[in-house]
């Protein structure tokens, strides 16, 4: 449920950008989210079909680039992805790792005609 | 007329993050602290809340902010033990976000408030995602829900300040690995305040009790 006011933010910044551009009609919009985020792909497409209806941008595709959730050790350098059980570095062993990647929440570009 | 790309440099959360700002900046005008209590259903989050409040009742003059999907229990409980408390029903959707707590807002008399206390909707997915502007973010976690918590929601983990470990009298009679848990916990978010707590015994209370009022000192100048 909490994709629906996520899909509203995302069909606000995408109405406002076409009309500068002045376009017609919207027919795509490319989004970056990353696993970390836990927005469900088709969740958002179902809000949108829905919330846009009416708009320049009703019967536009989302496209989702997926980013995966990325450690690096702070030790070794290393950067990893999780398996769901461990979170320490895979190959040193240490937990002193940060997270790089996997909190995306963003545009990349809408397509328009 | 054929289609062209237009690329677009924006933050999907973007209006959220402005209005949870414009709720920080309103609570920073009154002096008033605002504390979020995040958890998954049934982790005791209104226990936790309710012992809180009568550790902290004599010291400052609080308020509540309880967010459900349905009913006004929690704040009920709240107003019960005389903190008046107003209830955000979301009607379904499963986190506040910074709109709805901006809504609530001007029903508290805020310039009488030293301390805020925001009940999240019961979710361990979604309230990380939604700022809300609170000066606090504390997630409540319990035993029953298993020590690998920190491993399945690792975001929920990463935007707080302090993690309480709520029903540790249970602890003798459940396979909790309070070092692994821990561990989780810390690796996601190195540093953290951690407590282990019973809202049930009140063990582990002073603590975290003593941690939270020098936040709020801090915060209200008065440490």
């Amino acid at each position: 449920m909490h994709e629906l006011p996520f899909v509203e933010s995302v069909l606000k910044i995408t109405v406002e950008q076409a009309q500068q551009a002045k376009a017609k009609r919207v027919v795509g919009v490319n989004l970056v989210i990353g696993d970390l985020s836990s927005m469900v792909d088709e969740s958002v497409q179902f809000y949108w079909d829905i919330v846009s209806e009416g708009t320049i941008a009703e019967g536009a595709k989302l496209h989702f680039k997926r980013l995966p959730v990325v450690f690096q050790c702070k030790d070794c350098g290393t950067k990893y992805q999780l398996d769901g059980k461990h979170l320490a570095c895979p190959k040193c062993g240490s937990t002193h790792v940060a997270i790089v990647g996997g909190d995306e929440a963003h545009f990349e570009s809408i397509e328009i005609e | 007329m054929g289609t062209r790309t237009i690329s677009v440099v924006e933050n999907i959360l973007d209006a959220n993050d402005r209005i949870a700002q414009a709720n920080q900046e309103l609570f920073d005008s009154t002096k008033t602290f605002a504390i979020n209590f995040m958890a998954s259903p049934g982790a005791g989050k209104t226990s936790v809340i309710l012992r809180t409040v009568q550790y902290l009742n004599s010291r400052y003059r609080m308020a509540g902010v309880d967010g459900d999907v349905a009913t006004t229990i929690d704040a009920d409980r709240m107003a019960a033990i005389g903190i008046p408390a107003v209830q955000i029903n979301t009607g379904g959707t499963c986190h506040l976000d910074a709109v709805m707590l901006s809504g609530a807002l001007p029903k508290i008399e805020l310039s009488e408030v030293d301390l805020l206390i925001i009940e999240n909707v019961g979710n361990l997915i979604c309230p990380a995602s939604f700022k809300l502007g609170s000066h606090l973010d504390v997630l409540i976690a319990s035993v029953p829900e298993g020590d690998d918590k920190p491993y399945k929601y690792p975001k929920m983990y990463r935007g707080v300040k302090a993690t309480l470990l709520n029903k540790i009298d249970l602890l003798p009679y459940l396979d909790f690995d309070v070092e692994y848990f821990r561990k989780g916990v810390e690796v996601l978010n190195p540093g953290l305040a951690f407590f282990q707590i019973s809202a049930k015994t009140g063990d582990g209370f002073e603590a975290y009790i003593d941690w939270l009022r020098n936040q709020i000192d801090v915060y209200l100048e008065r440490a």
